[in-house]
């Protein structure tokens, strides 16, 4: 049951966060350039704590995300669910990578996203892409040291407290 | 901790292909159904209840933004715009005077012609709520829902132009789809002569397509876009856009033409919410303060519209 209370409150916190970070007001011309900030906390999580987030995790929060910016209902949940097999598949040599190769494949996963997300929208219908739909994932991979190093020191200081 | 890594690590491996593949299936059929069917509109509408407060919590910084600025702003400043706010007013006012005659006209002129079919143009007031849908898409997120009688398919407006259509009303919110979302079309005509076509959404802000336009057909570069009204899920005479290129297409059998949209799209406060209303034989009480009665609009293309009768 401890397993389960580690880094509770950061999970849902950093989650509800994402959520919200997902949905807050930016200037128009930045508005391409968000990244998809569930996506790298799932990839997080997923490195970090595969016990606490799974498959099921990863859908549910997609779901979410569609509810939330009005998408079609299951096109974050499949989006999130790949990039959690993806992550549970390589989590092992990931998690031993440098930072800057971190990053890389980060990038590799998020862009992986992008095509996923094309697929389904060409799919279901109309989409007007333009060439910012591929600067998110860099924008991701940039900020992910960032983010690692982070939560990471969060979840250092929550720990003690804890144990 | 490290301990459990090895033996989840090796159950994810065996069990995970099959559970990627149950999941991903599940998504999927939930997007097929979503897509070809509104069976799911219902349980959604009613699940998103459940976001207003990370909406609210994504507004929190925009709110602080304008707060700020209001205790910052400079008396001078306040004043200043006080003044200019003034102005607008009186001209407004004065604008709507001549609609109101033009109205009674308009009235006038349709009573002598036996209209039966009379609509009148209701408007209501709708604030936008500043979060962020897709960028892909371009949809926007007002506060006015279905419990304030906002209904799919009424045309949203600014003072400038139109912007698009309410999508689907949630309990106190409604997604508005603008017109140049890349799925949204919508009959136009030219302000000039009355000729006639079809606007469609591009996925940029900045700009709407005319395809299929014949060469011969009397279009150029200022040219002023109204709703044409033919459809019926617009009023007519609602200015658009503005032309701004007029090209061959690819087949050269027809021209293409590029035009501007005149609402503000990218970010205003507040929006228009129009509606039709029925009007019986006995002209309509006010029914609130917000309520503007307009100059009516005909879904009839052939009967006058308001702007053409003045003249």
């Amino acid at each position: 049951m401890s397993r389960l209370r580690e880094g509770g409150w950061l999970f849902w916190i950093s989650l509800l966060l994402g959520l919200v970070l997902t949905v807050v007001a930016i200037p128009e011309a930045w508005r391409p350039y968000r990244p998809f900030w569930l996506g790298l906390l799932v990839i997080w999580w997923t490195l970090e704590a595969p016990e606490r987030i799974g498959l099921g995790t990863a859908f549910a929060l997609g779901l979410s995300q569609d509810v939330l910016i009005g998408t079609l209902l299951g096109e974050h949940a499949f989006r999130l669910v790949a990039i959690a097999f993806i992550l549970l598949r390589f989590r092992a040599r990931l998690r031993f990578f440098p930072m800057w190769q971190q990053a890389l494949a980060v990038l590799a996963i998020l862009l992986n996203d992008r095509v996923l997300t094309l697929a389904i929208r060409s799919i279901a219908g109309d989409i007007a892409i333009d060439w910012q739909f591929w600067m998110a994932p860099i924008i991701g991979a940039l900020l992910w040291p960032w983010m690692f190093l982070m939560l990471d020191d969060l979840r250092r200081r929550n720990r003690p407290r804890e144990v | 901790m490290r301990n459990s890594e090895n033996p989840s690590l090796f159950s994810e491996q065996s069990s995970g292909t099959l559970r990627l593949i149950g999941y991903l299936a599940i998504a999927a059929a939930l997007m097929a159904v979503d897509h070809r069917s509104d069976a799911l509109a219902g349980i959604q509408r009613r699940i998103a209840g459940l976001a207003a407060p990370a909406y609210w919590l994504a507004m929190a910084p925009v709110r602080m933004g304008r707060g700020a600025r209001d205790a910052v702003a400079e008396r001078a400043g306040l004043v200043r715009e006080n003044a200019e706010l003034r102005q607008q007013l009186l001209l407004a006012q004065a604008g709507l005077s001549q609609i109101d005659s033009m109205g009674e006209e308009n009235n006038r002129l349709r009573a002598l012609l036996e209209a039966r079919n009379r609509l009148s143009l209701h408007a209501q007031l709708a604030g936008l709520l500043e979060v962020d849908l897709d960028p892909y898409r371009h949809r926007l997120l007002i506060d006015q829902g279905s419990d304030q009688g906002v209904r799919g398919g009424q045309a949203v407006m600014d003072a400038h132009g139109l912007i698009g259509q309410v999508l689907e009303p949630l309990a106190n919110r409604a997604e508005v789809i603008m017109i140049t979302d890349p799925g949204h079309a919508i009959p136009v005509r030219v302000a000039r002569n009355g000729l006639r076509a079809i606007a469609y959404g591009t996925g940029e802000v900045d700009r709407l397509e005319l395809p299929h336009i014949p060469f011969s057909a009397d279009i150029v570069v200022g040219d002023q876009l109204l709703t044409s009204g033919l459809g019926g899920h617009f009023p007519g005479g609602i200015p658009v856009a503005e032309i701004r290129d007029v090209r061959g297409d690819d087949s050269a059998t027809f021209a293409i033409a590029e035009a501007t949209p005149l609402a503000g799209l990218t970010r205003g406060n507040q929006v228009l919410l129009l509606s039709f209303l029925q009007v019986p034989e006995a002209p309509a009480e006010p029914e609130s303060a917000t309520i503007i009665d307009a100059a009516p609009a005909s879904k009839d293309p052939t009967a006058p519209v308001s702007s053409e009768a003045g003249q």
